[in-house]
């Protein structure tokens, strides 16, 4: 049996009834991976000693019957989560060597709960990219179109589960990182609510705005990966306290009269017709289920990507300092003295996405500067999340398009900057207000390219999120396409 | 033209938490390099900072003690910079809105009171430390003291001169030290001050431009680093310069300031509010709690002591310079109701001892117990107060109670009157021509008969019968 193309709820009832080992699992994986990996590069690292080692440990568990549902099951790590003794790269050639001596906390939950690593993902440097094209490693390609990209920065997490190269994977979404890719490679992407999940031991791309959240093949899967990683953490004071619900348990219900809005600043000319098409019909889909549509207005959209690139930049420019070559990373080999090791550090051990993000941020902070375009774009982010509370007083979710655009090919946007960041225009907003947002798979475009719908809600609200994303997909059979591989 | 000093000074304690500001690792100084640090304090990729509680609260009662507002809502801020201590890049620290401002201190130089404001007060974390020592062409760094949490003091330029800043300095530390936030250790950088200086012609209201003096690490070199810039300002200004703003370096060996790279000065530390931190907020509730729970500040000491003991401002002064002293001379006049005798004793005999030995009063072997009883036995008569120096001594060195050296040393006062008077026989006996003298009216000869029979009496006879007896003999 192709075990490597099932679901955590799958297999987790497999291996707690005994028809399957874990070990089965990680065996029809790496398979998988020998076959596939050449073609789409989704990962950075292969752990697949480590793979064998824990699922040898989840079996005797599941044996003695001290087995969670994540016991034995195999996921895949972005690589800018930290992982003790598993070099974790961020993608950059400045943390080239970087083995660090800790666990992310999401890690050290998914070890508690007895998951077993198939490796690191690649990504775009830093998180920074919309194509997982700024990674300074590899390529990797859209499972659907090997032509194209798989979005990003997530792109490595999101092609892989895709390609059934994990069952499942962890991405992290400042901007977009996690939504856009799983768009991109029709997969379930979801970003929690700011402070839902910690953030210690995710390398940290814009503090204020980083989030980890899973990439999972459907919801379920979404809900059930939440459970374990979700919560407060003593060791990340922006993580919140409140209570973790079930999330599997939101799914009951149904969703009779939920209100979804329909902001008309999202619906624009000009957007991608297939785009809007599937959209559209989802909604419909949504409305044959009982739920209640509504035109709303986000007024502050227009200035969410200029203020996302500054506060963003801005923290980004403090949160890369530290990779100066003194201490660990990539150092230049021909420095004359302390502060030209710095800058040909720098130099050379960031690509130029990262650079040119370093440098916007660096000016964005300057004196002079600072109350024109950091505290302006504070002012904006408040605006926006004013936007979000008045809108949530009369809908219960926003549902927009994940992405202006199926996948784009490989390439077309690299040498345009600005045309790049307009990938992330429909996700940015959910960061700057720090609400959660899943995209599931709602379509395929042509060339068979699959198409995300964003279904936004309120702060630590998933649970209705993850009702309506439910609710779509036993209705629909989108999720359950795979790319032929 | 008469020029009038101005300044102002920086303070940077090293506040006495057990842990770091943002992590478990240990504040202990002195450690091999880089042993007392984690993931965080190191900066690596991925890690987050959570606040010292006690940290907080002891930025609280230093904002308390020197009078300032507390500010309800506290948020960190980031200061970048590159620097090889520096693992992050950049320092937590408070920018827009510190914890304390607008406070005051009260000052004492010479006998003359002054008011020194305060602009603020904030916390902030410690830097590592470069080390360029005995390693040949390397450089390297020791991250022990990255993440130490400080308090940073600043004055206003309330001060005007040299003996000023030193008094301000001074009872600001024993503010901390009382408050036990800081140990005030000025050697191992517990306790940093950064004075600024600027002349203005006097009368002027306008200040002029400062300079910023940087590696002091003593009262002596603050008083002598600042007496050394008034006199290069003022002869700057003299000649028709003009002083540069900048940060001089005070060199102890050949006692001159000098300027520091200026490469350093050029700093735009691009502050924003720091994410990683949720603001802090400091209720009524937590304030009042702490400020129920300060300690008598070294001013309010000085003056209850005058007040309650009726011994002088100047052995109040004396007694308040450290806690434990104060203590000890409340706990000894609590055994020993005089409290000037106690206090000469203390000031005179018991800091002589600790001076030599540079030992703290915590570590003194001496108790007040045994000082009360050794006093109470110069009362009884059962030593005299040139023995009680012996005794004093030898409990000192010893630890062994007054009466046991006392009876060891058969040092007990000879109070028997026939006894006494043997000796004075034989004084008397041995210096005819002296008694002679004596009786025609050289009265000062009476000291000399004292000091010999107290001397051949090996210093037990009480001196009180002494006297009596000796001038009864002389007179016959």
């Amino acid at each position: 049996m192709d075990l490597h193309r099932l679901t955590i709820h799958e297999l987790s009832g497999m291996l707690k009834k005994g028809e399957i080992r874990s070990r089965d699992i990680v065996d029809s994986l790496f398979k998988r991976i020998d076959h596939t990996e050449g073609k789409i590069a989704a990962y950075m690292t292969l752990t697949r000693d480590l793979a064998y080692e824990q699922a040898e440990k989840a079996d005797s568990l599941i044996k003695s019957g001290k087995a969670g549902y994540l016991t034995g099951i195999p996921i895949a790590i972005k690589d800018n989560i930290c992982t003790k003794g598993i070099r974790t790269t961020c993608s950059s050639k400045i943390l080239e060597g970087l083995v660090p001596p800790y666990d992310a906390t999401v890690i050290t939950r998914l070890k508690d709960a007895g998951a077993v690593f198939t490796g690191k993902t690649n990504m775009d440097e830093f998180a920074m990219g919309s194509s997982t094209e700024n990674s300074a490693y590899a390529l990797t390609k859209n499972p659907w179109d090997t032509e194209r990209i798989p979005g990003g920065s997530s792109g490595g997490s999101a092609a892989a589960v895709s390609a059934d190269e994990c069952i499942a994977a962890l991405g992290s979404d400042t901007g977009g990182s996690i939504r856009q890719p799983a768009a991109c490679c029709g997969v379930v992407g979801l970003k929690p609510t700011y402070g839902r999940v910690s953030r210690y031991g995710l390398v940290a791309f814009a503090s204020s705005l980083d989030q980890i959240g899973p990439i999972t093949k459907d919801v379920t899967d979404s809900a059930m990966l939440l459970n374990i990683i979700g919560g407060h953490d003593p060791l990340d004071s922006t993580s919140v306290g409140t209570p973790m619900p079930d999330f599997t348990g939101s799914f009951e219900g149904g969703i009779k009269g939920v209100r979804i809005g329909i902001p008309k600043e999202y619906f624009i000319e000009g957007m991608d017709i297939e785009v809007e098409r599937s959209v559209m019909d989802s909604i419909s889909i949504l409305e044959g289920l009982g739920a209640i549509k509504k035109d709303i207005s986000l007024p502050h959209t227009d200035y969410a990507v200029a203020s996302y690139y500054i506060l963003a930049t801005a923290e980004a420019s403090s949160n890369l300092a530290r990779y100066d070559g003194a201490r660990y990373g990539f150092r230049t080999k021909n420095a004359k003295d302390l502060f030209d090791m710095y800058i040909r550090s720098r130099q050379e051990g960031f690509g130029p996405e990262v650079k040119r993000r370093i440098m916007l941020g660096t000016y964005a902070l300057s004196a002079g500067y600072y109350d024109a375009y950091y505290r302006k774009a504070q002012q904006v982010r408040r605006l926006i999340k004013e936007d979000f509370d008045r809108a949530f007083e009369s809908v219960d979710v926003i549902i927009t398009p994940t992405a202006p655009t199926p996948a784009f090919k490989t390439g077309e946007k690299t040498q345009d900057p600005l045309k790049m960041y307009l990938s992330d225009i429909f996700t940015i907003s959910v960061n700057l207000a720090g609400i959660p947002a899943i995209s599931i798979p709602c379509g395929f475009g042509s060339g068979d390219l699959p198409i995300g719908l964003q279904i936004s809600g309120r702060h630590f609200d998933e649970e209705t999120l993850f009702r309506l994303a439910y609710a779509f997909e036993q209705s629909t059979e989108w999720h359950k396409r795979r790319p032929a591989i | 033209m008469q020029y009038e000093v101005v300044i102002g000074v920086e303070v940077h304690a090293q506040l006495l938490t057990e842990s770091k500001m943002f992590c478990g690792c240990s504040t202990r100084f002195g450690e091999r390099p880089n042993t007392q640090t984690c993931p965080v304090c190191l900066g690596l990729p991925g890690t987050l900072p959570v606040i010292n509680k006690k940290a907080v609260e002891m930025a609280i009662k230093t904002s308390l003690a020197t009078n300032c507002m507390i500010s309800a809502y506290n948020r960190f801020a980031r200061k970048n910079y590159f620097y090889p201590d520096l693992p992050k890049g950049y320092q937590v620290s408070q920018y827009e809105l510190p914890l304390g401002e607008n406070g005051f201190l009260d000052i004492d130089t010479d006998g003359i009171k002054k008011k020194i404001r305060i602009r603020r007060v904030h916390m902030e974390e410690d830097a590592g430390k470069n080390l360029h020592e005995d390693i040949a062409n390397a450089s390297h760094v020791d991250l022990n003291r990255a993440g130490v949490p400080l308090l940073e003091i600043v004055s206003e330029p309330d001060i005007r001169s040299p003996e000023e800043t030193v008094s301000y300095l001074k009872s600001l530390r024993d503010i901390l030290i009382y408050l036990e936030v800081c140990d005030g250790n000025m050697d191992e950088g517990s306790f940093r001050c950064e004075p600024n200086i600027s002349l203005r012609p006097a009368g002027s209201l306008e200040l002029g431009t400062k300079t910023e003096l940087k590696n002091i690490n003593s009262f002596k070199f603050v008083q002598k680093a600042l007496e050394y810039e008034v006199k290069r300002q003022e002869k700057t200004l003299r000649e028709g310069g003009r002083v540069i703003q900048e940060t001089r370096l005070w060199d102890t060996d050949r006692e001159v300031t000098e300027t520091m790279r200026s490469k350093e000065e050029a700093h735009d530390y691009r502050y924003f509010p720091e994410p990683d931190l949720a603001p802090i907020m400091i209720s009524r509730e937590w304030i009042e709690e702490i400020r129920s729970d300060l300690p008598e500040l070294p001013n309010a000491k000085r003056i209850r002591l005058v007040n309650q003991y009726g011994i002088p401002e100047y052995d109040a002064a004396l007694l308040i310079s450290s806690k434990g002293l104060a203590d000890y001379f409340e706990r000894c006049v609590s055994l020993y109701n005089q409290p000037k005798t106690v206090s000469n004793w203390i000031m005179v005999d018991l800091l002589r001892f600790l001076k030599a030995d540079s030992m703290a009063i915590e570590k003194c072997p001496l108790r007040p117990e045994q000082l009360a009883g050794m006093l109470k036995l110069i009362d009884k008569g059962t030593i005299s107060g040139k023995i009680a120096k012996t005794v004093f001594e030898e409990m000192y060195r010893t630890g062994k109670e007054p009466a046991t050296i006392v009876k060891e040393s058969g040092l007990t006062q000879i109070v028997d009157e026939s006894e006494i008077e043997r000796v004075i026989e034989g004084v008397i006996n041995s210096n005819p021509d002296k008694v002679e003298a004596y009786r025609k009216g050289k009265d000062k000869l009476f000291g000399f008969f004292v000091g010999e029979v107290m001397r051949a009496s090996g210093g037990k006879a009480n001196p009180a019968k002494v006297n009596d007896l000796l001038r009864k003999r002389l007179n016959r």
